[in-house]
Formats: C-alpha cells, sequence, structure tokens
C-alpha cells in the first residue's frame, strides 16, 4: 500500500509551524528582556558587571546554539532536571537570543550621541531619569530595524530543537517524510512553511530601516 | 558677593595643560565673557564650573557648591547652574515643549501644571510660544538654540552658563539668539559666556576675561577693547575675529 500526500499530513506541518512560532516567541520574549537586561549591565557604571555580562555573552555566542539545547536537555537530566522538551528548548533558546540581542542593543543604546546624557546630565536627571527618559527612547528607534532583523534568525534558529526532540515545523518534516520517503515535496513545504513565518519579519524590517532613513517625523510635519 | 569662584585652577588632558592656574570671580547679576583663541582652555574652564569636567588643582565654588569636592551632589549643583552648548543638543524625541518640561517635572518634581505654567513663560521669553509644540528638527538653529536657553531657564537656576552658543550659526541666526541673551543680561541673570562674537561681549558684558594658553591673560570692563594691555590681547583682537 502506497500512502500518498493527503491533508494530515499538512495538517501535521502546520501543527509544528504552530510550536515553532510558540517557541520563537518565548525565544524572543525570554531573550528580549534577558538581553535587555544584558545590554545595561554592559554599559553599567559598575567594573565587575560589566566585566561579568561581557563574559557571558562571549561565553553564549561562542557556543553553538547546538550544544546550549543538548546542555538544557540531556546534561540537565543526569544531574535530575528532567525538563519537557520544551521548557529545554525554550531556555537554551532564550540564553542563546539574550547574549545577541544584548549585543545589539547595547550597540544601539552606545549610538545615542554622548551630548545627549551630558545635556541631560546638566538637567540635573538621574541616571535613571536619563537612561528611561532620554537615552532609551531614542535607542528603541535605532534599534527596532536590527532586532526585527535578529527576529528572522530567531525564526530559522528554532529548528535546532527537533534535536531533543521537540516537534516543531522542522522535526515534523521529518516525521511525515519518514512515513512518505518523499523528501523533495515534504522539505519543499516545510521550506515554504518558513518563508511564510519569516518573509513577513524581514518585510517589516526593511519597511523600518527605510522609514528611518527617510526621516521618522515626515508624518507629523505633513500634519 | 562672588556667586561663581575660580581659584587657581589646573587641568590637563593627558599631557596637554589646558588649565594652568586659572583664577576668577563672578558677581550676583554679573554679564561675564570670557574671550580668546582656539584651545585657550576657555570652554574647558566654562565646563569645570558645571563640573563636566573635573579639575586636576585649585578650587571651584558656584552658588555654595564645593564643586571640587568629590563629595559634591552633582544633581544639586546642576539644578542651580544652567548651560547651553554650542551644538543646542535638544532632545530629538521631544517636542519644544517637552523638552522644557523635563527638567521641571522630573529633576525639580514639579506637577504637570506647574511645568507647564513654567514652560509657556520660558517659550515666551524667548519669543516661540508658537513652536511649543514643534519637534527640534523642524526648528532653525537660531530656533532651536532659543528652545535650549528656555530648557535651561525652565529650571530656574541661579546662573547661566553658555558655551560658544552662536559659534554653529548662520550670521542671520545669530541675532535672534543674542538678543535673547541680551534680554536675559538686562533682566539681571548671572551670566558667564564663551564667545567669539567681540561686539556681545563689548556691549553686553560687564566684565571681560581674555585667556591665553591656559592662563588669564587680561581681565577687565568695556574699555579692555580700546585699551589691551597685553600684545596677545592686541593681536587677537586685531585678528578680527
Amino acid at each position: 500500500m502506497n500512502i500518498v500526500f493527503n491533508s494530515h499530513h499538512l495538517v501535521f506541518l502546520l501543527q509544528g509551524a504552530g510550536w515553532t512560532l510558540v517557541l520563537s516567541l518565548i525565544a524572543f520574549i525570554g531573550g528580549g528582556l534577558v538581553g535587555f537586561i544584558v545590554a545595561l549591565c554592559r554599559i553599567s557604571p559598575s567594573r565587575s558587571l560589566r566585566w561579568l555580562s561581557m563574559v557571558y555573552v562571549q561565553l553564549v555566542q561562542g557556543t553553538p546554539l547546538l550544544i546550549l539545547m543538548f546542555l538544557a536537555y540531556f546534561g540537565l537530566s543526569i544531574v535530575g532536571l528532567t525538563l519537557p522538551a520544551l521548557v529545554a528548548a525554550g531556555i537554551s533558546m532564550t540564553i542563546y537570543v539574550s547574549a545577541y540581542v544584548g549585543e545589539i542593543w547595547r550597540g544601539c543604546i552606545q549610538a545615542v550621541p554622548r551630548t545627549q546624557w551630558e545635556a541631560a546630565e546638566c538637567l540635573a536627571l538621574s541616571r535613571v531619569q536619563r537612561m528611561g527618559l532620554v537615552v532609551l527612547p531614542q535607542a528603541l528607534r535605532i534599534a527596532t530595524p536590527p532586532t526585527v532583523g535578529f527576529m528572522v534568525q530567531i525564526v530559522k534558529n528554532t529548528s535546532l530543537a527537533s534535536v531533543v526532540g521537540f516537534v516543531e515545523l522542522a522535526r515534523a518534516g521529518q516525521v511525515v517524510n519518514n512515513s512518505l520517503f518523499e523528501p523533495f515535496l515534504v522539505y519543499m513545504l516545510v521550506a515554504g512553511l518558513y518563508f511564510l513565518l519569516c518573509f513577513p519579519l524581514s518585510w517589516w524590517s526593511r519597511q523600518l530601516e527605510r522609514r528611518l532613513l527617510v526621516g521618522h517625523r515626515v508624518e507629523v510635519a505633513a500634519a | 558677593m562672588s556667586v561663581i569662584l575660580l581659584d587657581n585652577v589646573h587641568k590637563s588632558f593627558g599631557t596637554l595643560k589646558v588649565l594652568d592656574g586659572v583664577t576668577f570671580s563672578v558677581n550676583k547679576g554679573e554679564v561675564f565673557a570670557i574671550i580668546g583663541r582656539s584651545g585657550s582652555g576657555k570652554s574647558t574652564a566654562l565646563r569645570c564650573i558645571d563640573r563636566l569636567e573635573r579639575v586636576d588643582q585649585g578650587r571651584i565654588r558656584v552658588c555654595g557648591h564645593e564643586v571640587s569636592d568629590p563629595q559634591l551632589d552633582l544633581r544639586q549643583l546642576r539644578r542651580d547652574v544652567g548651560i547651553v552648548f554650542q551644538s543646542y543638543n535638544l532632545f530629538p524625541h521631544l517636542t519644544a515643549a517637552e523638552n522644557i518640561a523635563l527638567a521641571p517635572r522630573h529633576s525639580k518634581g514639579k506637577t504637570r501644571k506647574e511645568a507647564g505654567e513654567i514652560t509657556a513663560r520660558v517659550l515666551a521669553q524667548v519669543g516661540l510660544s508658537d513652536k511649543a509644540q514643534s519637534y527640534p528638527e523642524q526648528l532653525s538653529g537660531g530656533q532651536q538654540q532659543r528652545v535650549a536657553i528656555a530648557r535651561s531657564l525652565a529650571m530656574e537656576p541661579q546662573v547661566m552658563l553658555f558655551d560658544e552658543v552662536t559659534s554653529a550659526l548662520d550670521p542671520q541666526l545669530t541675532g535672534e539668539v543674542l538678543k535673547v541673551m541680551a534680554d536675559l543680561a538686562a533682566g539681571g541673570m548671572t551670566m558667564v559666556l564663551v564667545t567669539h562674537e567681540m561686539a556681545f561681549a563689548r556691549n553686553v558684558a560687564h566684565t571681560t576675561l581674555f585667556m591665553h594658553t591656559g592662563r588669564v591673560w587680561e581681565q577687565g570692563g568695556p574699555d579692555m577693547f580700546e585699551r589691551p594691555q597685553t600684545a596677545e590681547l592686541q593681536q587677537f583682537l586685531s585678528a578680527g575675529l
């Protein structure tokens, strides 16, 4: 009996795509929160915080995501901590994203001219106020295009979670292919689904970049 | 009574000596101009007053704050001292009114209503009431600099410092900024200005100080421009800066 590609397979792939989306969101939200702290530590006045965060970033950036996944899933289970695949993948993605996003955001904060800090300082604003009222709002504008661009990388890198048995889109593709032996058809579909997840992000990133180039206040000036 | 006092102030950037024993004092209500060539240390002297630079040696006292004391509460000092920069340094993501309201709201803890009243008052003072809702990039250089002056005034400082505030402006635009400063001077504000505008120093400043190679070279009233005592000042003035 020869099984052909049918709607059950498609639904299975779509479910996988759904889990890819879930893992991407966990990675982005978790990684964003930790990454924000990393960025702040990297520019902290405290030397030890700067040093610690620098070591963290170097360690994580120097480790393949695959190894982080293995460590979280298999490594922790040896010390008696057995995590569900989604949790293990979520933790490794969070760590991975935080190191990269932290560095992107540090660069964006430092791209705000020194004179803006100085002007805020001369208005007797505290360090927290200078950061929150003057520097971060400007850094946010600079940070948006590269951050959205990096989200595309996150979505694609979630495919590595398949190695710990988490059935996201890539793993779902493998499972379907194992029953059909139609690799070309199945993986083209998988690639198409990844594209559908990533393309809106790439497009959005390009739009943001263009708007930033034209000048952010055009609509106000026209009003 | 002196509001600002510099006593034998020394400051180096690396091996470069920028201030070499600078001493002067500014009285309440005095308009005090510092002139000199680029690199004479005049801007550094001004920045030391607001502790944007730390001095290596000597003493600075401003409105009762010991500026050279490492324990100084910087926010207290900066509530009393307003400073305006050559490059305006307005916050580009905020409107003129929001730029101005920032210090009253957040560093002086005024209510939104009080801050709004202060903002309206200082904007009127610099003649820009109609530009309250404009963003910096929608304003000309002269207007931006006037907003920057208003932003400092909104802190209700006791002393205003001006660091070459017209140097980045087209000649047509310097007039409107200088007029605002002349009005401030007429209102009795204590002002220290580093400037290349000789006519302004001569006509508005009560005292002018000529700095050269990190030292106070000559100091006097408006008649200093007619009768410079030193060859260096003579040369500087005749260069027609």
